[in-house]
């Protein structure tokens, strides 16, 4: 993992959906006057007749994306996941999950990424929402890598996606050589035998930092990620709590459903140890997201002072 | 992927009804005016029948809708819309979506007149793991396109459907079925404003306006008029007929476009059509009638 230099996940959604349009002519672009912040500017050069942008109407995007789906297209649907997912939540339930219509749901910039613009454009409630609606995977890549091989996966596979495609910028974290992203399965990146933390998008590069500051205080750290939030990785969740003894879960979203929640419904109903659940945990305040990271304690140092206070070891 | 597992029976088509549907469809091809308007009026009222027998049975449904849309879809089931009920996945098929999905009943008789399925299973709507459940369902029912039921969702789809239609180069033609008291859903003007911008020609919307909703009339509670300036102003056509009147829905529906633009047919229904004590009355909007009831309406049906 080399931490210092970071990428921003839209380039890798762009590059890659770009190169699967060359190839699949039914692959269609659709966002609500979203072309910049969902960096659709080299799509829609390649392929104008293919980009159908339907304005500030989110409702309607979600719907013209169920209808494009129906007439044998393969829609990405793009647009700033708060917007996307609040304000056309139920044509997503309705439209594409319970219609089992073959949509892209494409959430840019989720979590704390709008910083400064306030609470109105954090999407922190997504994956709480998301995975409450049937037959709806939730997917985070966690790097350029994993978001790559995700949309790969979504335009070959035949039903409806949410994937979450980051703004904050990331390391690398998917070990080389490996399959980047496997629909389902979670990666353990780390082996530790003290305790796991569990993570998902923005927070996986941070728990691998956190767990190499536990080591530093003799604590075997497992880390965990998570880039399929529903269905979740029961196996490997069960196999944390067995064999680790301890979990701390962390993303950059309300814990209360999204995926702490998910990970303590499994913990709880196999295996119960002791558990930390970090995330956003109210309305941010004003600040640039790396700030707000800090100030919910999303950061190497804060997961690894949980982990410590979960052991019930000194994090003085 | 793993997916919900699938408890309902599968739906499948019926071939003797798809014969039957065909020979009237070819028959009305041929028809005169006069003959075409009393083949289509007679399968409107077998329809409604079977609807105020199937809400009747089941203790469940939305009987005035029902009756005020079925003009509509004899209509459009009877000559207009190319579709297959024997392949219902045909990608060149035509397109239609109800979005008022609470007019399940009346939806489901029509396909199963055409041989969607058999219309044996109508007595099933509504049971334990039926999949005809009060709103139509994408995933349990064969011709339904899209799932509805939650109101202002229809519109969107078809809208989308059109722009797909078009890219794909097939001239297949998309129409959506509204009830007017849904149009108080701003999703619906969203896709309004996209259809008259992109100059859908192919999509067709029908109101179904029976001028009432759940409540009381639509003119009390958020008024829609003046309904047919609102689409023209939105880059529609608009034409207003008679919603019983099925010459004039075919024709309406039917007419060449000049213009290059989605056209809007409102249709001028009455809720209950067809039953007396029913007719324009609020309360039956979803009210079930009881044994006696069922009786009269399936006489005054005749």
């Amino acid at each position: 993992m080399i931490l210092d230099e970071t990428h921003d996940c839209r380039d890798a959604f762009a590059e890659e959906l770009v190169r699967l349009a060359r190839a699949d002519d039914r692959i269609v672009a659709v966002c609500n006057d979203s072309v910049g912040s969902s960096k659709l500017g080299s799509f829609a050069a390649e392929f104008p007749d293919r980009l159908v942008n339907v304005g500030i109407a989110e409702q309607d995007m979600v719907g013209i994306g169920a209808g494009l789906a129906n007439a044998g297209l393969v829609p990405f649907v793009c647009g700033a996941a708060t917007f996307l997912t609040a304000r056309a939540l139920e044509q997503i339930k309705a439209d594409v999950a319970y219609s089992l219509a073959n949509v892209k749901l494409c959430g840019m910039s989720p979590g704390l990424a709008y910083g400064a613009l306030g609470p109105t454009h954090h999407s922190t409630e997504d994956l709480s929402w998301l995975r409450a609606i049937a037959d709806l995977p939730v997917i985070v890549p966690a790097d350029p890598a994993q978001t790559r091989a995700a949309i790969r996966w979504a335009a070959e596979t035949d039903g409806p996606v949410f994937l979450r495609i980051g703004r904050f910028p990331v390391p690398d974290v998917s070990p080389p050589g490996g399959p980047a992203f496997t629909y389902g399965r979670a990666v353990r990146l780390r082996e530790g035998v003290d305790a796991t933390i569990v993570a998902t998008g923005t927070m996986v590069s941070r728990a691998m930092q956190a767990a190499a500051l536990l080591e530093e205080r003799g604590v075997q750290a497992r880390v965990v990620n998570v880039s399929t939030v529903a269905p979740l990785d029961r196996e490997e969740i069960m196999a944390a709590a067995r064999q680790t003894g301890a979990v701390v879960t962390a993303e950059e979203a309300v814990p209360t459903g999204g995926l702490g929640a998910a990970v303590a419904e499994v913990v709880l109903e196999t295996r119960p140890v002791p558990m930390r659940l970090l995330g956003t945990r109210a309305f941010a305040p004003t600040g640039e997201t790396g700030f707000l990271l800090e100030y919910f304690g999303l950061t190497a140092d804060g997961i690894a002072r949980t982990a410590l206070e979960v052991l019930g070891l000194d994090h003085s | 992927m793993t997916l919900t597992p699938t408890a309902h029976e599968l739906l499948l088509p019926d071939h003797d009804a798809i014969a039957g549907w065909r020979r009237l469809r070819e028959r009305l091809a041929r028809a005169d005016r006069d003959a075409a308007a009393t083949a289509l009026a007679t399968l409107s009222g077998e329809i409604r029948r079977t609807v105020i027998s199937t809400i009747t049975a089941a203790g469940l449904g939305h009987a005035g809708g029902d009756l005020s849309v079925t003009d509509i879809l004899t209509t459009l089931y009877g000559a207009v819309l190319r579709v297959d009920p024997a392949d219902p996945g045909w990608p060149d098929r035509d397109r239609f979506v109800l979005s008022k999905g609470h007019c399940s009943v009346a939806l489901y008789t029509t396909l199963a007149t055409c041989g969607f399925f058999s219309a044996d299973r109508l007595s099933t709507f509504a049971a334990p793991l039926s999949p005809l459940n009060g709103h139509p369902s994408r995933r349990a029912v064969p011709g339904v396109e899209t799932s509805t039921g939650p109101l202002g969702h229809g519109l969107p789809v078809g809208v989308g459907i059109a722009v797909g239609l078009r890219l794909r180069g097939s001239a297949a033609r998309t129409v959506v079925v509204l009830g007017d008291g849904e149009l108080q859903e701003g999703s619906n003007w969203e896709a309004a404003m996209t259809a008259g911008h992109r100059g859908l020609a192919s999509l067709t919307a029908v109101i179904d306006r029976n001028g009432l909703q759940q409540g009381a009339r639509t003119s009390d509670t958020n008024d829609l008029e003046p309904l047919a300036d609102k689409w023209r102003a939105f880059g529609w056509e608009a034409v207003e007929v008679d919603g019983h009147d099925h010459l004039a829905l075919l024709d309406a529906v039917t007419a060449p476009h000049g213009s290059g633009r989605p056209r809007c047919v409102i249709a001028r229904t009455v809720k209950g059509r067809g039953v007396s004590f029913m007719e324009d009355r609020v309360e039956w909007h979803h009210k079930v009638p009881d044994a006696e009831q069922a009786r009269t309406a399936l006489e005054e049906l005749r």
